[in-house]
């Protein structure tokens, strides 16, 4: 291959790099040098060595936890993503319906996450809320402060109504990017309406699909604000995420270094994860 | 410049040094020989050398996580298991 003799390209990415190692590498690197060390505050700080994370691979509140939320994460995947996709094959492609359904579908984005996990736990209360009471009045014995599945439904319900519009508005631009000639082959061919969607919408989307999955799953993966707001991650421990359990043991407890070797198992998995989706979905699109 | 905030130590600066070193090792690699050397190994699909790298350091960093939580706080054998993991990622990925 050539060697590409003007660099000067790189200038144009170095506030970037000199942004991330800021906010994120700095940071990063201060955690790993915390979950090796014990601190009782004051910046004084104790070598520990690998007993933080010894601690942590063999901890069954961390694993309880973790379970929690791969099971989380594989449910608003299985959700979100088909409704996204059906959302989005419905919507009007021309027309005054187009800003309209734009616009409804861009507004569950717009509403900050504690303020959406106000919302839902207003709404979710029998006493007051619309949606508990109304459960109530027709004979559903709901109450998602001490019903582990209510409280669940209730988490998974609130995701939903937040970041299905995330799919939908991807998926969208990807569908309004296929040319009209695609539909009109397809016409003259009679294709179905299942083959027009199997052979020219879905590989026509899958780079968006690819996009919106590694965000939803990595974003459901960190869940915090929501559930905590609406269940405190309760009852008991039935909806404390990961991330709930790591505030918890570094803020709650201030156990810094267990809550950085934890950060860190958390940092590594979510890359693994993302990786596999990344490389599955992308050696299918190669494929196509 | 004060850094005693970041709570370093000498195991974890000589981490990042080895990180860092690794990096620059792999943008001379390119620049002497540009591309990433992209092919198709085992695992069937095209990796540069870039993606080797980030695989090696991958499944190191769980080697050590592996091995801490099934065999014990020794993690010299596992770091040694690593480099071998890695030299087979090269080679073969």
């Amino acid at each position: 291959m050539e060697r590409t003799w003007n660099n000067k390209a790189w200038f144009m990415v170095l506030p970037v790099l000199l942004l991330v190692a800021f906010s994120a590498i700095i940071p990063l690197m201060t955690v790993v040098n915390y979950s090796v060390q014990d601190t009782f505050g004051n910046n004084d700080f104790f070598w520990a060595g690998s007993e933080w994370f010894d601690e942590i691979l063999h901890s069954d509140r961390f694993w309880e936890a973790m379970g929690r939320n791969l099971v989380f994460s594989a449910i608003i995947l299985i959700i979100e993503i088909p409704l996204g996709i059906f959302i989005a094959l419905n919507m009007p492609k021309k027309g005054w319906g187009v800003p309209v359904c734009l616009v409804l579908m861009a507004l569950p984005l717009l509403i900050p996450w504690n303020v959406v996990g106000t919302i839902w736990q207003v709404f979710g209360r029998v006493d007051i809320g619309l949606l508990g009471y109304s459960l109530r009045a027709l004979g559903f014995n709901y109450n998602y402060v001490n019903d582990p599945f209510d409280a669940w439904v209730t988490v998974i319900v609130m995701d939903v109504w937040h970041w299905t519009s995330l799919v939908v508005l991807l998926c969208y631009a990807g569908l309004v990017s296929i040319p009209d000639a695609y539909y009109q082959a397809a016409k003259i061919d009679g294709a179905s309406r299942w083959a027009i969607f199997r052979y020219i919408q879905l590989p026509k989307m899958n780079r968006v699909l690819l996009i919106a999955v590694l965000l939803r799953f990595m974003d459901s993966f960190m869940i915090y604000t929501e559930p905590f707001v609406v269940t405190g991650g309760g009852p008991g421990n039935t909806t404390t995420f990961l991330s709930i359990d790591l505030v918890k043991l570094a803020i709650g407890e201030f156990n810094l270094g267990e809550a950085a070797a934890m950060s860190i198992v958390y940092f590594l998995i979510i890359m693994l994860l993302s990786w596999v989706f990344y490389t599955v979905m992308t050696a299918y699109d190669a494929e196509q | 410049m004060n850094l005693t905030w970041m709570a370093w130590t000498l195991p974890t600066a000589v981490f990042f040094i080895t990180i860092l070193v690794l990096l620059c090792g792999m943008a001379i690699w390119e620049y002497v020989s540009p591309g990433g050397n992209p092919r198709v190994g085992v695992l069937r699909f095209e990796t540069t050398r870039g993606d080797r790298l980030f695989l090696s350091l991958l499944g190191s960093a769980f080697i050590h996580l592996a091995w801490l939580g099934l065999v014990g706080p020794n993690l010299w054998w596992a770091l040694a298991l690593s480099v071998v993991y890695a030299i087979g990622v090269f080679r073969y990925v």
